[in-house]
């Protein structure tokens, strides 16, 4: 692997492997007092977020410092991007000072792709930490991690994406790694916060949670991404809340052994009641702990092995 | 280390180092080198833990510490310590899978530690070894068990149990066939056709 640009595309077999990988690292770590592995040692890590963010940079730089990297964290606000630096001048400069991996988020979907397409000559590997409304194959692949913790073999399990598909950049990752991996996706949003072109998606799509509750075993929430809406996609917070919202009497409705995930920052009350994102049943917290390990595992991948001769 | 692609490609020439016998018999006397050595089941003795190296290493250790149980009346706790993320040599290998970690219950601290691998080469796994254990908590003394020593040392590491030692030269191979991961047990010598 040289770059996570997207999950879409990704080989069941690329999937597995890092997944298996993260799932080792876990293993190895758990109950250690020296969290800390020297395998990139000499290695250096350039986060570049250009979006803010907690979980996900905070995620990386555990991770790359856990496995020994060198991490340097570059915002843009505080860099040469406030005095209008280009994103391809910033990243060359990046590169030039000697990154071995840059993991950027930005808000232009593809911004991740054309960053891989300028650091070639550099050999540098680029990370896709969120870009627009694109992809965030990381975070698809932690969600895949807690499934799998959850639930064991994915391939033929039924697993909803529930909410804001239309801006949810962490919905397309899911949609294409869960199908990848033998998933029936069935995607449940107002029509208004789907994709025209979902119907080209390998996934099923409803308009009514209530009506796919009892046969599902996860539930993926999405945020309602007020930042990226300028208009009506539905009439007022409450009725979306009622129609889309996972209360408990939905909880209810679900099987036993279905859990609910969500990729955070949640909005309680909107699409998660707060009774259900603090129930066992929920494995939020579990998520963040399986992004460091995915993200341990990804560098792993990107970076822990010889030179590919292109 | 062995390459654990036992059987991948046909050698020009393969010999039966030890029988399954000859196996079975050996990790016997290692067994009860391990008892007198550790002073097992006396009042000196001090808490011992057998830690195999996958992928081999493992079921030899579990198989170890079964012999000792036998002779000693003493059940020593065994784990598996994957050294992957320790190794010097990930840069120069597509990458690795991981194996599996497990350490028993207690860890590995104040106790004697013993690695346990199929075949000493390099010592390039051991010195890996030494640095993941390291990292696991503080041994009181770690010694070093294998099923063959086979010469060619890069490293200034020797192990203190040796089933057999096996002089031979780089461009042959030795496997370690067990049951748990193979099809039989034994430890054969393959020589492959000096190729170019």
């Amino acid at each position: 692997m040289k770059h996570l640009l997207a999950t879409e595309g990704m080989s069941a077999a690329t999937a597995t492997a890092v997944l298996d990988t993260a799932a080792g690292l876990k293993q190895t770590l758990l109950g250690r007092e020296v969290k800390k592995l020297p395998t990139l040692r000499g290695r250096t890590v350039i986060t570049m977020f250009y979006e803010s963010s907690t979980r996900t940079r905070v995620s990386f730089e555990i991770a790359g410092k856990w496995m020994s990297a060198d991490v340097v964290n570059v915002s843009a606000s505080g860099s040469s991007v406030g005095k209008g630096e280009s994103l391809r001048d910033t990243a060359q400069t990046l590169a030039a000072a000697g990154a071995d991996c840059v993991i950027i988020r930005h808000p232009a979907s593809g911004a991740a792709h054309r960053l891989a397409g300028w650091l070639a000559d550099a050999g540098t590997s680029v990370v896709n930490a969120g870009d627009g409304t694109h992809e965030h194959p990381t975070q698809a692949l932690l969600d895949a991690a807690t499934l799998r913790e959850r639930l064991g073999e994915l391939a033929g399990r039924r697993i909803a994406i529930v909410g804001d598909v239309l801006h949810s950049r962490v919905a397309r990752s899911n949609v294409h790694l869960l199908a990848t991996l033998g998933v029936d996706v069935v995607l449940v949003a107002p029509p208004t916060l789907l994709p025209t072109y979902a119907d080209r998606w390998p996934v099923t799509v409803s308009h009514t949670l209530d009506a796919e509750l009892p046969s599902l075993d996860a539930v993926m929430l999405l945020r309602v991404q007020a930042e990226r809406m300028h208009g009506g996609f539905f009439p007022s917070a409450r009725e979306y809340s009622i129609s889309y919202g996972m209360s408990e009497a939905r909880l209810g409705v679900l099987p036993e052994h279905a859990v609910v995930l969500h990729p955070g920052p949640m909005l309680r009350g909107m699409e998660i009641a707060a009774a259900v994102a603090d129930s066992p049943r929920a494995a939020i917290t579990q998520q963040v702990t399986n992004g460091v390990h995915v993200r341990m595992a990804v560098l792993y991948h990107l970076l822990a092995h010889e030179e590919e001769i292109s | 280390m062995a390459p654990h692609n036992s059987g991948a490609a046909e050698p020009a020439e393969r010999r039966e180092l030890l029988s399954a016998g000859d196996v079975a018999r050996t990790i016997a006397r290692m067994a009860h080198q391990v008892i007198e050595r550790t002073a097992l089941g006396t009042a000196d003795a001090t808490a011992v833990v057998l830690l195999g190296i996958p992928t081999r290493g493992a079921p030899l250790a579990a198989r170890l510490a079964a012999r000792i149980a036998d002779f000693s009346g003493i059940d020593v706790p065994t784990g598996v310590l994957d050294v992957t993320l320790y190794r010097d040599d990930l840069r120069r290998k597509p990458t690795r899978p991981l194996g599996e970690t497990a350490l028993p219950p207690g860890g590995v601290d104040d106790r004697v530690v013993i690695l346990v691998d199929d075949v000493l080469y390099s010592g390039r796994t051991i010195r890996a070894a030494l640095d993941a254990l390291r990292d696991a908590g503080r041994a009181r003394a770690v010694q070093l068990a294998v099923l063959v020593d086979r010469g060619h040392r890069e490293l200034p590491i020797r192990a203190d149990y040796v089933g057999k030692n096996v002089p031979t030269s780089r461009t042959e191979e030795v496997h370690v066939l067990l049951t748990e991961t193979d099809d039989r047990d034994a430890v054969v010598l393959d020589r492959r056709e000096a190729s170019s």
